[in-house]
């Protein structure tokens, strides 16, 4: 039973990564596809709109690529990119997957968040192309919140790491 | 139970209409139209706008074609069309009250139908003179048996009107409340409240039966069809002090006007209160906003050219014109 719970550290550390990777590219998924649907709307009568509104579409996949950083870094922490597994213990997993939880969720629903201010900015600079600035600005101030969940998961992440339990 | 679709599905046919309404025409257009020339210097303006198809056409193909394309645009863009079902359903009433006459004059129909409309009226015609009211849909088949009942005991064309014409406010209203959408429920109640203020005036101006008023108005949120009813039968002025109670108080002064100054009020009242729908990035509002903005465009440039071809002066027209959507 002991040695059972032992190596399940490794799964929660593993489940950790797959959380942070997972749930943070799924919202990123659905944003990108939500702005993606609106700039295609707008290119099917504006096609000279193209780059201005690929920026748009591409402002909430930047969650996933951060769920996929934190994701690395847990798999790395572990050893299991360098191919020397060290034995994690069920609480160090844990600590893991509490690490991946911020940018888990907060990248998910930032995204989704950020995708619909993304829709909405894609309207403006149909109307206004001269406040593409203005209108970027405010999908961008979603983005905040990912950083700052990220943060968390990085700094928890390699915190993790040096600790002995 | 007919599953809603979600908010976001608009999202393509909300970024287009965002582009489309940049091209509408504002306050300032409908004042160069006003002030030009002609006819032909009305046509050139529009066609400097982008309207038609880049070749010559009467005024009234032109108008036409837009409508085309409005409906056109709207077919591509939303999946389920009969979610604005609302705004076409009174076609139906319409095209039913053709058929239903035509039928029993033995006359044809041609040139009578109005177009967009739900169902095909050659369709509908065809059910009608073989008495196959099951190939009617549900919303016509009862209007349509009383309808033809009415008029073949009778003969009596303006209780057919009045048969279909409320069956129409009936369903409007019913579609109205079918939807949880806030636009589409206020577009809704103020068509049937509309068409019972305006049955009221006209009854009082014909002096007619209190039960005929009861038979020709439908009930409504914003109306209290009863006392409407009562205000009718005591006559005009009454009715405008039963509206001052109500929250159409503001259309009093219009109604004092004339009926079309009313139609107007109605269609300002409407234009106001979808304005924010420019703002709106989802959800099936800012398309209802944009074909009501479109059609209430088209209206104004019909006015203006039958100004032209009938040499009306510009206050004339200017009175009657609706507020626009940009």
């Amino acid at each position: 039973m002991a040695e059972i719970l032992n190596n399940s550290g490794l799964f929660f550390a593993l489940l950790g990564a797959a959380f942070a990777t997972f749930l943070a590219g799924i919202g990123s998924a659905i944003g990108v596809g939500k702005a993606g649907v609106a700039a295609a709307g707008v290119l099917s009568e504006q096609p000279d709109l193209f780059g201005k509104v690929l920026i748009f579409q591409l402002l909430p996949a930047t969650q996933g690529i951060y769920g996929l950083l934190v994701g690395f870094l847990i798999l790395s922490n572990v050893g299991l990119l360098g191919g020397g597994v060290e034995e994690i213990s069920l609480l160090k997993g844990s600590l893991y997957f509490a690490a991946s939880l911020p940018i888990a969720f907060a990248g998910y629903f930032s995204a989704v968040h950020q995708s619909k201010c993304s829709v909405a900015g894609i309207g403006t600079v149909v109307k206004k192309p001269d406040q593409m600035g203005k209108a970027l600005i405010l999908p961008a101030m979603v983005e905040t919140y990912a950083i700052l969940a990220l943060l968390i998961s990085i700094l928890a992440v390699n915190g993790i790491h040096g600790i002995q339990v | 139970m007919k599953k809603k679709p979600k908010q976001q599905e608009y999202t393509y046919a909300v970024a287009r209409i965002r582009f489309k309404e940049t091209k509408l025409l504002s306050d300032a257009d409908l004042a160069s139209l006003l002030a030009a020339k002609d006819t032909d210097a009305v046509m050139r303006l529009l066609r400097d706008k982008g309207w038609g198809d880049n070749a010559d056409h009467r005024p009234e193909e032109l108008l036409a074609i837009e409508e085309k394309k409005l409906w056109d645009f709207v077919a591509e863009s939303v999946d389920d069309l009969s979610t604005l079902n609302f705004l076409l359903v009174h076609h139906d009433f319409h095209n039913l009250k053709v058929a239903v006459k035509c039928i029993t004059r033995d006359s044809k129909p041609d040139g009578l139908w109005i177009g967009n409309a739900v169902e095909d009226p050659e369709k509908l015609y065809r059910a009608l003179k073989s008495r196959e009211y099951g190939e009617l849909p549900d919303y016509l088949r009862e209007p349509a048996k009383e309808a033809m009942s009415a008029i073949l005991q009778t003969s009596d064309g303006q209780l057919c009107d009045l048969i279909i014409d409320k069956a129409c406010m009936e369903y409007v209203y019913h579609l109205g409340h079918e939807d949880d959408n806030e636009i589409i429920r206020l577009y809704c109640e103020l068509f049937v409240a509309s068409s019972d203020i305006k049955i009221a005036l006209r009854s009082a101006r014909t002096h007619k039966k209190l039960d005929f008023i009861r038979r020709s108005m439908a009930a409504c949120d914003t109306l209290d069809v009863e006392k409407l009813s009562l205000a009718a039968v005591e006559g005009e002025d009454a009715v405008l002090t039963y509206l001052g109670t109500t929250e159409y108080r503001a259309a009093v002064d219009a109604l004092g006007v004339s009926m079309s100054a009313f139609e107007k009020w109605c269609d300002d009242y409407l234009t106001a209160v979808m304005k924010p729908q420019k703002w709106e990035p989802f959800g099936i509002g800012p398309i209802v906003a944009y074909i009501i903005a479109r059609q209430n465009e088209l209206k104004a440039v019909r006015m203006i050219l039958s100004a032209k071809v009938n040499n009306l002066s510009e206050s004339t027209i200017k009175e009657r014109l609706r507020s626009m959507y940009v």
